[in-house]
């Protein structure tokens, strides 16, 4: 069993990569196989076969012949197979290619002078000297090898030199006569060491012949393991299977050659033999065809398993399972805190962290064992699972062992014991975007099925409630923990790194909640105060005011209790509209309440909405995010808390009788359509009679979807004025549209007055049958209505026409989504690729691994997007606030 | 010290050659035909952006073959230069070259006879130097704190002080809180900018359109925009898939909108077809050219502009009559198939104006000042060349070409600027040292690079890394040829092989080991 290691772990520091040599492969082999078998009869393993024991095991009970070890303790051992002939490697074709072309084919040379030798190896070593990686020496080499191969007579040995030809995938000729792997691996052979730098070769890792296999690698079973079904039939990996054709045709190959047969057939086996080789390594070699199972379906061989997203490499190498993981659906839970996560009981007695037992803690550790895996109780309590003893074994807790582990438990051992409220765990959910779509959450354990969270806490991981799930994960080392509770917990992410503001913040009903708070300042009884604060941790309620002897509060008062004290602030609301004061503003005596003011932690003026408290946008929850964490973090459970009180003790609703209108109001809709839609005819008859006139570099018919277009949008658009004309700020989705918290007022105009033309391609709809859109107009006809202009409202409902082409015009929508994710999603993982090893280093330089210098000052003034002030490095208006303080602020007015 | 000299492009083989056995002879392919003084220097340029070498020239004669000469080419070679040696010389760009008058940039990336500074030293031009009241601050913040501020802090102070007239005190109380928080915004050491910025480009890229088109600033141009223009850009694409020019013209110009037009006019590239019809007859094997008078006029294009633009088919023998109003065009040997080319390539022959610019228009700024020429294709080298031009603020959406024509730095910025707009466009917020990181990975080593295999991916340093990206096996099997080492620097490799990567705490190598009590 591994034993963690504490203290200094080793590190691997580098990984050389080399050929093998047909020595190597014999000396590193265990077995040499010669039957083309697997198992006999009893199913046990035949020796010299493919599943020699000597390779590793894969079933329990037995041992490796080996290193003696049994099923997961044996890594597997090579074995090899004698090749009766040579073949080429797939992998190196082209480069034995340009090694024929380069050299001589008399003496093995390269074939250039031995000035020019000594010129280019200077530059190699020149460019080396300069920090050029092997990749980047590899063009000049290519350069070298094109001079070589244009040679026609070697300047070694003078002999000419015929030309080479590649018949793929694995065929070469010389000059119309087929060189054999043989012949050709004599003549790498012939390449002096010295000649091999040029090549591209580094003579102490590879020799060109070694690219001509003689000796082929088995590798240990426990790479191709096989797969025992139910019915007991047994099921050999695909590399397995081209191991056995190879194997059989090396046989029948070896006996003709043996017993003296003809040469034609020796040629045909020696050719399947390739063909063989060459598919065990690479199944879609272009060319020939792939290599089949019996079934039909294509072999997955050493290529096709390291390869694409499903590959090793992508699969398993850079993205790992692991344990103490959990997924469920998600759902909202406001009292939570927005550091918390609700989790199950379930996942909670699944998931555990290991603690060592040390001589302070060791009764603590007794009690929890002795509870067992599945304490019973009406609130939950914490139990352990197992218990790890110092020397590495694990010991499952169950009810009846429980006691007498507990008993046993020493300083040293390791138990492993349930969540408990305070522990720290990873939340995520897909994609991962960005670094806020994973963050550390304090655990607390919560009845039902699903995870918890404060809904301030959707954004950064884009999750809704409408069937979500998420992933969860328990971490299991003190320093993951330290650095989990300091770098990923959620208040240390309230601020993007992506624009420098908060992404973490009030949403929807939160935003409500503080408009109906806060805008005009209405007044709240004493009782209603207390309802509305009642689920807020607050010091004394703010002093009352009087009217007629009433005692009352009012609303910006009660948002005040949560802002912080000598908080400054001036700013304008989302609903601020300059047209109210002709774009003048008059501050605190905003007609429309829309200039908000902060004067030591208190709310003077102004609405709270969007452009205070959004996610996004919020200036205010920027300003208290700046702070420090821990203030941000109680200002959004404040606040979400306080929003919570409000909304739910004023009732808030929206339905479609919101967007009922005057009949009056509805007429002027109709008159407005109809002249636009006049309009556009007007327009098309024009066009007609050809007096229109073109607009510079377009054509006529351009020039009239431009002008429609036009017309068709301002006719949406004057709909849509008349329409908010009739609804004032007492309408609940109006509310919510102008405070920011939902929708917006074209969606609203678009309920109660008409929805507008629809498009695809940024075009009007022109397709589906010949000259129309459907078959309900005539022919060529391009009015508004027969090219996808909806008139009507989703109130009042769509013609089926109508109907028709706000689907064309969805189903556009669809496609976008569905084929943007794919492209950006590329993008990005391009991106990430490209800058994933650039770090600033101590002294604010971006470096990348091999030291190189990206940027002498990150961003070119060190600051840290995140810390900055919505990309600014320092915010003057802020400092002067901060300086200043009250006397700015009033100057600043002028 | 003002010379005449020479400048032509070669291979870097050739420079070699040129290096190893100089003295030597040279053959090149052009003639020199204006008396020189000698010994002169001429220059090598090998990309035809930058010059790099600089070779002593003593002697300059007609070519003939002899023996032990370096040749630039095969065929046509004209002069045999003496090159006595060849020097290295920090890189001048070719856009730094002075030219004579009547030769465009273009045609002195090949070879042209120019007036040139001869540069000692590498003169790093600041942005703009500081001046007198913002050096003072700058000294006063090195002095009291031992600290250089950024050039743009600095700027906001002095300006805020002017704003509002601040004494002395004040100011320092100021600076002492913009230093104060200058060093708290500071960015972490090891913190893993690169993934950061890669992530907040790429997280918004969900909320991008997808809509190719859009109109920007000119209605009758269509421009790419959105994700496809963002992906575009990391490519580092030749050839943008709308290339745009805003061309601005200097003073005395950019007021007369006729004016403009004229150049707008010169600008704009008028092909045969857009201005005449052509007629292909079997009867007789011929072409008509059958010019529109109208067409004709708004391009300024006359008759004889069409016969001398025909002159120019050298490959054809081509029997040219004009009879009045239309061009008659006869093939010697005609056949159907030399026909059908022949009234291919005469569509297309262009009559006047710069190649690739196929659409110039004419249209006021958005300060509505002056007249801007937008342009459909882009050409800036040979736009710059334009007398008219106002070089300083025209601009293309080629980042490639602004690379060759004006350097990698220029390059760095337009790629910068462009990606903000990009994402400014589509009404998303993303801070500018993200894309300044991009940019600067893009183009840190001397040229445009593409975010992806062909580009910087596909040269990382480890084996791993490039494995686990894309074409997993050709990396490996070079990889072992090669006989790579991997040194696990990078944060993929370590993933690889399961150990903590090299960014932020994993960076840290310094380890406290507690006294034994």
């Amino acid at each position: 069993m591994m034993r963690r290691a504490f203290g200094l772990t080793k590190r691997i520091n580098s990984i050389q990569f080399a050929l093998l040599s047909p020595d190597e492969i014999r000396r590193m082999s265990t077995v040499k196989v010669i039957t083309a078998d697997t198992y006999d009869d009893d199913g046990f393993p035949i020796e010299k076969g493919l599943m020699d024991l000597h390779m590793g095991v894969i079933e329990p009970g037995l041992r490796c012949k080996t290193c003696g070890g049994k099923v997961d303790e044996c890594p597997g051992h090579f074995g090899h197979i004698e090749l009766a002939m040579p073949v080429i490697h797939v992998g190196f074709v082209k480069n034995i290619k340009n090694y024929l072309d380069a050299t001589c084919r008399e003496c093995g040379r390269i074939k250039l002078k031995d000035d020019e030798i000594e010129i280019y190896k200077q530059k190699l070593e020149e460019a080396k000297k300069m920090g050029a990686s092997p990749i980047q020496l590899l063009l000049i080499n290519k350069k070298i090898i094109d001079e070589a191969a244009s040679r026609p007579i070697c300047p070694h040995c003078g002999a000419e030199q015929k030309k080479i030809t590649l018949d793929k995938p694995t065929t070469f000729r010389e000059e119309g006569r087929k060189l054999t792997p043989k012949e050709i691996r004599e003549r790498l052979e012939k390449i002096p060491d010295e000649d091999l730098p040029l090549l591209g070769i580094n003579p102490e890792t590879a020799r060109p012949e070694w690219m001509v296999l003689t000796v082929l690698p088995v590798p240990p079973v426990n790479v191709r393991p096989t797969i025992t079904l139910e019915t007991g039939e047994r099921s050999e990996d695909d590399l397995t299977h081209k191991l056995v054709d190879i194997i059989r045709i090396n046989q029948r190959l070896r006996e003709n050659r043996d017993s003296g047969a003809p040469q034609l057939i020796i040629e045909d086996l020696w050719e399947l033999l390739q063909y063989h080789v060459t598919t065990y390594f690479d199944n879609q070699t272009s060319g020939i065809p792939p290599a089949r199972h019996r079934s039909g379906r294509p072999l997955k061989t050493l290529v096709q398993r390291l390869k694409g997203k499903e590959g090793r490499f992508r699969s398993n190498l850079s993205g790992k399972r692991v344990n103490f993981s959990s997924r469920t659906v998600i759902s909202p839970e406001p009292f939570l805190s927005i550091n918390e996560v609700g989790v199950p009981e379930a996942a909670a007695r699944e998931l555990t962290v290991p603690i060592a037992v040390t001589e302070h803690n060791i009764e603590k550790m007794r009690e929890l064992v002795r509870r067992g895996p599945n304490p019973k109780g009406d609130k939950y309590i914490p139990g352990a699972n197992y218990v790890i003893r110092s020397d590495g074994r694990r010991i499952k807790i169950t009810e009846r062992n429980a006691e007498d582990v507990a008993k046993k438990l020493e300083v040293g051992w390791i138990v492993e014991r349930h969540l408990v409220n305070g522990d720290i765990v990873l939340f995520n959910r897909q994609p991962s975007l960005h670094r806020m779509s994973m963050m550390g959450h304090l655990v607390r354990v919560l009845p039902e099925r699903t995870f918890r969270f404060n809904l301030a806490v959707c954004p950064p991981y884009n999750a809704d409630f409408d069937g979500d799930e998420m992933n969860l994960h328990v971490l299991q080392s003190e320093e993951a923990r330290a650095e989990a509770k300091i770098l990923m917990l959620v208040q240390e992410h309230i601020l993007s790194p992506r624009f420098g503001g908060p992404i973490i913040g009030g949403l929807h009903d939160h935003i409500t909640a503080m408009f109906l708070l806060t805008h005009k300042n209405p007044k709240f009884t004493r009782e209603e105060a207390l309802h509305i604060l009642s689920y807020l941790d607050y010091d004394k309620l703010p002093e009352p005011h009087y009217e007629n002897g009433k005692e009352f509060y009012y609303g910006k008062d009660l948002f005040s209790l949560i802002l912080p004290k000598g908080l400054n602030l001036e700013f304008k609301s989302k609903i601020c509209d300059p047209a109210v004061c002709n774009h003048k503003c008059m501050y605190e005596k905003c007609p429309i309440d829309a200039y908000v003011v902060i004067r030591d932690g208190k709310l003077i003026a102004g609405t709270i909405d969007e452009n205070a408290i959004g996610s996004m946008k919020g200036k205010l929850l920027d300003r208290i995010a700046k702070m420090g964490s821990d203030a941000a973090r109680k200002f959004i459970d404040d606040l979400t808390r306080l929003a919570i009180g409000v909304i739910s003790y004023r009732g808030f609703t929206a339905g479609i009788d919101d967007e009922d209108i005057p009949e009056e109001a509805l007429r002027q809709i109709h008159e407005v359509i109809k002249e636009s839609v006049k309009k556009a005819d007007e327009l098309i008859e024009l066009y007609k009679e050809g007096m229109l006139q073109p607009a510079p570099g377009r054509s006529i018919e351009e020039t009239l979807e431009m002008e429609i277009m036009r017309v068709l949008a301002h006719a949406r658009d004057e709909a849509g004025k008349i329409a908010s004309r009739y609804l004032g700020l007492e309408n609940s989705s109006v509310i919510m549209a102008r405070s920011g918290a939902r929708a917006s007022m074209l969606n609203l105009s678009q309920m109660a007055g008409s929805i507008g033309q629809q498009s695809v391609r940024g075009q009007r709809l022109h397709r589906g049958y010949q000259d129309r859109t459907l078959p309900h107009f005539k022919r060529g006809d391009l009015g508004a209505k027969a090219r996808g202009f909806v008139e009507s409202s989703y109130k009042r409902g769509l013609t089926p026409t109508e109907y028709f082409f706000h689907s064309m015009g969805g189903r556009e929508g669809l496609v976008d989504t569905a084929v943007r994710t794919s492209r950006s999603g590329y993008m990005q993982r391009r991106l990430i690729n490209a800058l994933e090893d650039l770090k600033v280093d101590e002294d604010r330089k971006v470096i990348d691994t091999a030291g190189n210098v990206v940027q002498f000052l990150y961003g070119e003034d060190g600051v840290d997007p995140t810390r900055s002030s919505g990309g600014e490095n320092i915010d003057m208006d802020e400092i002067l606030t901060e300086v200043f303080g009250e006397k700015y602020l009033e100057r600043r007015r002028g | 010290m003002a010379e005449l000299s020479i400048i032509w492009k070669d291979k870097i083989e050739n420079v070699d050659r040129l290096r190893m056995n100089a003295p030597v002879y040279y053959a090149v392919d052009f003639e020199i035909k204006r008396e020189l003084e000698l010994p002169l220097y001429g220059y090598i340029t090998l990309k035809g952006s930058e010059v790099n070498y600089r070779v002593k020239i003593s002697e300059i004669k007609g070519y003939e073959a002899q023996p032990g000469i370096i040749k630039k080419t095969t065929k046509k070679l004209k002069t045999l230069l003496r090159i006595e040696e060849v020097q290295d010389i920090a890189a001048i760009p070719l856009s730094e070259f002075k030219k004579e008058e009547g030769t465009s940039l273009r045609r002195v990336t090949k070879f042209s006879y120019g007036v040139l500074e001869e540069r000692k030293e590498i003169k790093i031009k600041k942005y703009r130097e500081l001046t007198d009241e913002e050096s003072e601050v700058d000294e006063y913040v090195k002095e009291k704190y031992g600290l250089s501020l950024p050039f743009s802090i600095i700027e906001k102070i002095v300006k805020t002080k002017n704003e509002l007239g601040l004494k002395k005190k004040d100011l320092e109380k100021i600076i002492a809180k913009v230093v104060e928080k200058y060093r708290k915004r500071l960015v972490d050491p090891y913190e893993a900018v690169g993934i950061v910025a890669a992530q907040s480009i790429g997280e918004p890229g969900t909320q991008m359109t997808l809509r190719t088109f859009h109109y920007a600033g000119v209605a009758e141009m269509n421009v790419t925009l959105g994700l496809p223009r963002l992906i575009e850009i990391v490519d580092a694409r030749s050839q943008p898939s709308t290339p745009t020019m805003s061309i601005y013209l200097k003073e005395g110009v950019r007021e007369d909108e006729e004016k403009v037009k004229e150049v707008a006019k010169k600008i704009e590239s008028t092909t045969i077809i857009d201005v005449a019809d052509i007629i292909t007859s079997v009867a007789d094997m011929s072409l008509t050219i059958v010019p529109d008078a109208k067409k004709m006029e708004g391009r300024g294009v006359k008759i004889e502009d069409i016969v001398e633009a025909l002159s120019k088919l050298k490959a054809y023998k081509l029997n040219v009559e004009v009879e009045e109003d239309r061009i008659k065009i006869k093939l010697p040997e005609a056949s159907y198939k030399k026909l059908y080319l022949l009234g291919e390539s005469i569509k297309t022959l262009t009559l006047r104006g710069i190649k690739g610019i196929s659409r110039a228009i004419v249209r006021k700024s958005q300060d509505g000042n002056e007249w801007v020429i937008y342009t459909q294709g882009s050409n800036l080298a040979e736009v710059l060349g334009i007398e008219e031009v106002d070089g300083k603020r025209t601009r293309t959406n080629n980042i490639i070409e602004i690379a060759n024509v004006l350097g990698i730095e220029a390059a760095r910025n337009a790629i910068i600027e462009e990606a903000i707009n990009t994402l400014e466009q589509q009404g998303l917020n993303v801070d500018i040292r993200h894309i300044m990181l991009v940019a600067d990975t893009m183009t840190y080593n001397g040229t445009v690079e593409a975010i992806g295999r062909h580009g910087i991916a596909g040269e990382k340093e480890s084996v791993l890394a490039r494995a686990a990206f894309e074409i997993t096996s050709k990396h490996l099997l070079t990889a072992g040829v090669l006989g790579e080492v991997d040194h696990l620097r990078g944060v993929a490799e370590n993933i690889i092989v399961g150990q903590p990567v090299t960014l932020g705490t994993g960076a840290v190598t310094l380890v406290y080991r507690p006294k034994k009590r």
